[in-house]
């Protein structure tokens, strides 16, 4: 399961970018007239395509898998979480109609319906995603039931819709998806254009998804803290588990890096910065912050895991956004991108790194509040089903999926990022005459 | 019997409809993939290609009624959900391995290299897993029809194939899988036919299968219900005795013969209309058959069912839903329904630049 939803997170992360891509590469198209954003929108919408079925069949999966893994978690939350899943069914069912208009209406709608179905794919993509990070959020902070003899009882939906988890997860899930997405698009044009800095084609890629890359990725660590601050107030102990925080004490240092070790319960080898973390987390440098020996052993989640996960995701994230910011400055000066082949390597380095802090931020969240299932209301161990053996399924699905990524991935290579054989004209835009599928332009443009 | 008018055998009924609506557009995009193996003869290409051509540009947007199937299973009827993905976990999770496979497979066999071999190797793929998933699929209907996953789920101390395998593999089971691939395979012979539109050598193609798939559903609706009789007496005795369920069954005999007389004399729209009804009638009374229950031989849509906000809230939240996808689909009907060339594209737009 955590397999399958690895895997879907990324499917489900440039589902959720690419559209916002291709919606931005036809806009820039009406507003300056050059083929060149067009032929980008095009390619990028069956980039959305691919994903879109990819990220169908897998969330068909996930959503059975639920059941497979934890029947416990489903007879215990269904009634009560239920209702982001029926939801995000139908933002994805708006997304395919219109994904469906938008790949095949090319030439039969105008060119204002056709950014208007593109924008509406983008935003149910976001929003399918939000609906599901919303059920996430209530298992962090349940909210809406009382327990009474050991079910939940005074059911209240809406209200465990909108557990105070709900805002922060979102807002950092939904930026990391742009900031992961465009920082990958971004860093395999930059590679191109290191190459071969005079190709207009990646020259037009790479100024789009920095557009989309360079506001999500500075934002990134200003809605990380808000995140985390939530969490301090929430989940105490998984708080605790993230900056290797044995015991509770009052102005307690930022710990950079190092390993926890539970034996002795001591975070070694780290980096200290004393009062830092009670300002973090609570905006005061004199703060009590909770340690692990406010939690009985067994509710220990595995420390150094979670701590390390958290390292790997604020570092990558600090890299992301220190890029970002060079890029501003390098726009700003109204200097060429391309001409600088360091920042160009900096955002080739940067790819990944979107996708690896996003695996970290999850494992982050979930081993994070480990053993709860639901936090303080439902152990892992009491939801998940008597059905032995389950090796089985999870090495068949492990490698089905690492099947599916590679060849996702050359697809997505053949169909988007190769450049189109058109004979190199620096610096100017020009109709792509060489490429071997012309490209008709929107009716009426 | 309880009346079927609560907010619970609501719930229940518009999860038979989704059923429903999945089993005639899902069910008929698996058809196609098993007729894309059979593909023979020397229009075996343009067969093949009329087949991706009429799953293409919709086959994401028929998922979603499983999912809603699935979605609205766990959050009204939390309990049912538990067991069934508990005692069904073997069958459900070759179903959907044949789901991620299928999907996946026919996804890449558009956008990858236009080459034969290629192309061969991926429309194995899928055709293969759309026999799997609905084999799967309908052993699994089958195995809360009889009430083997129902009895499963209350065993104190089983063993192992007692309580995961036992369930879904006896006779009747394994009928109820082989009707649901004839039904489906039935389904898509008879919208390729209309599909087909003037091209006569296609249509009288997939004529022939679809009369040879209809015998095959005839054979395989009779040989389960004669199983029936030992193996899930209790469907039985609900589609043969109790007062809605022998109309529903005439109804479903008349349209069967309808839509079989239809093919054999080559009206072809009619057909499809009266295969369709024939399709949606066995679903309702395989609903009706099992009412109140909805894990026989036990567990009651009543007593499975969440608690009343829940499912009202669950209710406005699809009446919401359908105040956004009614337009949105009447949207995309009309985009394309004013332009008659508009599926011409398809192909153009879909494969690659090479
Ligand atoms: C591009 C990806 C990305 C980047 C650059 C960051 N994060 Fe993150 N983070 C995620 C992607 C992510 C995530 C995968 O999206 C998570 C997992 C659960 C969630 O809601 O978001 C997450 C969770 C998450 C949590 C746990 C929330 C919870 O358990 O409820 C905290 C405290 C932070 N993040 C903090 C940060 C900070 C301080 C960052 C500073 C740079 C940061 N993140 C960068
Ligand atoms: C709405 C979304 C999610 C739900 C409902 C969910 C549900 C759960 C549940 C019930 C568990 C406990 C069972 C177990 O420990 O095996 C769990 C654990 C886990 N989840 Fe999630 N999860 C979600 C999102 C994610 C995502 C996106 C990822 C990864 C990218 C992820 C990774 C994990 C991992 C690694 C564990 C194992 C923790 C451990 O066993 O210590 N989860 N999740
Ligand atoms: C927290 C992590 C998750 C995020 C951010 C997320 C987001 C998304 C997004 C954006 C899509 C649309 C895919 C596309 O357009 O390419 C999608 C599809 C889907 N997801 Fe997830 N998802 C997550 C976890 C889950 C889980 C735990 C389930 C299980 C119930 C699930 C079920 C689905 C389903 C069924 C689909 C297919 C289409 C539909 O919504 O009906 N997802 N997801």
């Amino acid at each position: 399961m955590a397999m399958s939803l690895a895997f879907h997170i990324i499917f489900a992360m440039v589902g959720i970018g690419m559209p916002l891509l291709m919606v931005l590469a036809e806009w820039r198209h009406q507003r300056t007239g050059d083929p060149v954003f067009l032929d980008l929108a095009r390619r990028w919408a069956k980039g959305t395509a691919i994903l879109f079925a990819v990220g169908a069949v897998s969330g068909t999966v996930l959503s059975l898998e639920l059941g497979l893994l934890w029947p416990g978690f489903m007879r215990f939350a269904g009634a009560i979480i239920g209702m982001p899943f029926s939801l995000e069914g139908f933002a994805f069912f708006t997304e395919a109609i219109f994904l469906g208009v938008y790949l095949y209406g090319w030439e039969r709608i105008s060119p204002r319906a056709h950014l208007w179905s593109g924008i509406l794919v983008a935003a149910s993509g976001a929003i399918s995603g939000i609906f599901v990070v919303i059920a996430n959020a209530w298992m962090n902070a349940p909210r809406g039931f009382v327990m009474r003899d050991g079910v939940p009882a005074d059911i209240d939906p809406l209200v465990a819709m909108t557990s105070p988890a709900v805002f922060p997860q979102t807002l950092h899930m939904t930026l990391a998806a742009y900031a992961a997405t465009g920082f990958a698009v971004a860093g395999i044009h930059a590679l191109m254009l290191r190459r071969d800095p005079g190709a207009t084609f990646h020259r037009r890629a790479l100024q789009i998804a920095l557009i989309m890359a360079v506001p999500a990725s500075l934002l990134q660590p200003i809605a990380g803290d808000i995140s985390a601050k939530t969490v301090a107030r929430l989940q105490p102990a998984k708080l605790a588990a993230m900056e290797g925080q044995f015991a509770t004490e009052r102005g307690a240092p930022l710990r950079i890096g190092g390993w926890p070790d539970e034996e002795t319960a001591t975070t070694r080898w780290s980096l200290e910065i004393p009062k830092a973390l009670s300002i973090l987390a609570f905006g005061d440098p004199n703060a009590e912050v909770q340690g692990l020996d406010r939690v009985s052993r067994e509710d220990w989640p595995p420390v150094a895991i979670v701590h390390i996960g958290f390292q790997v995701m604020v570092a990558l994230g600090t890299y992301m956004a220190l890029v970002a910011l060079w890029v501003v400055w390098v726009w700003r000066r109204r200097r060429a991108l391309e001409s600088d082949r360091l920042l160009l390597g900096a955002i080739v380095m940067g790819a990944p790194m979107g996708f690896i802090a996003t695996e970290a931020g999850w494992v982050v969240t979930e081993v994070g509040r480990q053993p709860w299932v639901v936090q303080g209301v439902l152990r892992t161990a009491d939801a998940v089903t008597p059905m032995p053996g389950l090796i089985v399924p999870f090495v068949l699905f492990t490698l089905l999926y690492v099947f599916l990524g590679v060849i996702v991935v050359y697809l997505l290579k053949r169909q988007i990022v190769s450049s189109p054989r058109e004979p190199r004209q620096p610096q100017r835009a020009r109709r792509t005459s060489g490429s071997p599928e012309p490209v008709p332009l929107p009716s009426g443009d | 019997m309880e009346s079927l008018l609560t907010l619970p055998g609501v719930m229940a009924g518009i999860m038979l409809l989704a059923l429903n609506a999945y089993v005639l557009l899902g069910g008929a995009d698996y058809g196609g993939g098993m007729w894309d193996l059979f593909a023979r003869g020397p229009r075996r290409e343009q067969q093949r290609a009329l087949i991706a051509h009429a799953i293409g540009p919709i086959w994401e947007a028929n998922h979603v009624w499983l999912i809603l199937v699935v979605v609205l299973l766990f959050t009204c009827f939390p309990p049912a959900f538990a067991i069934v993905s508990t005692e069904l976990h073997i069958p459900l999770s070759v179903m959907l391995f044949g789901v991620v496979l299928r999907g996946s497979a026919f996804t890449f066999r558009t956008y990858d290299a236009q080459d034969d071999g290629v192309q061969r190797r991926w429309g194995l793929v899928f055709s293969l897993s759309s026999i799997l998933t609905p084999a799967a699929l309908g052993a699994c209907i089958g195995a809360i029809a009889s009430g083997g996953v129902g009895r499963a789920s209350t065993m104190t101390s089983a063993s192992f194939v007692e309580r995961f395998v036992a369930p879904w593999t006896n006779p009747f089971v394994l009928g109820v899988a082989a009707f649901t691939l004839a039904l489906f395979s039935f389904l898509a012979a008879v919208y390729l036919t209309v599909e087909a539109g003037d091209d006569v050598g296609l249509q009288r193609d997939f004529r022939r299968r679809a009369l040879v798939a209809g015998i095959a559903v005839f054979v395989c609706a009779f040989g389960t219900l004669a199983m029936a009789d030992v193996h899930a007496p209790r469907v039985m005795e609900g589609v043969m005795h109790s007062g809605v369920a022998l109309p529903l069954q005439l109804a479903t005999g008349v349209a069967a013969i309808l839509a079989f007389a239809a093919i054999l004399v080559r009206r072809y729209r009619l057909a499809r209309l009266a295969a369709g009804a024939q399709v949606s009638l066995i679903v309702c009374g395989w609903g009706m058959s099992q009412y109140p229950y909805l894990i026989p031989p036990s567990l009651t849509v009543h007593d499975a069912a969440a608690p009343a906000v829940t499912l009202r809230l669950t209710l406005i939240a699809l009446a919401a839903g359908a105040v956004i996808l009614v337009p949105s689909l009447a949207y995309l009907y009309r985009v394309f329904k004013a332009h008659p060339s508009a599926f011409d594209g398809l192909e153009e737009s879909t494969t690659g630049h090479g």
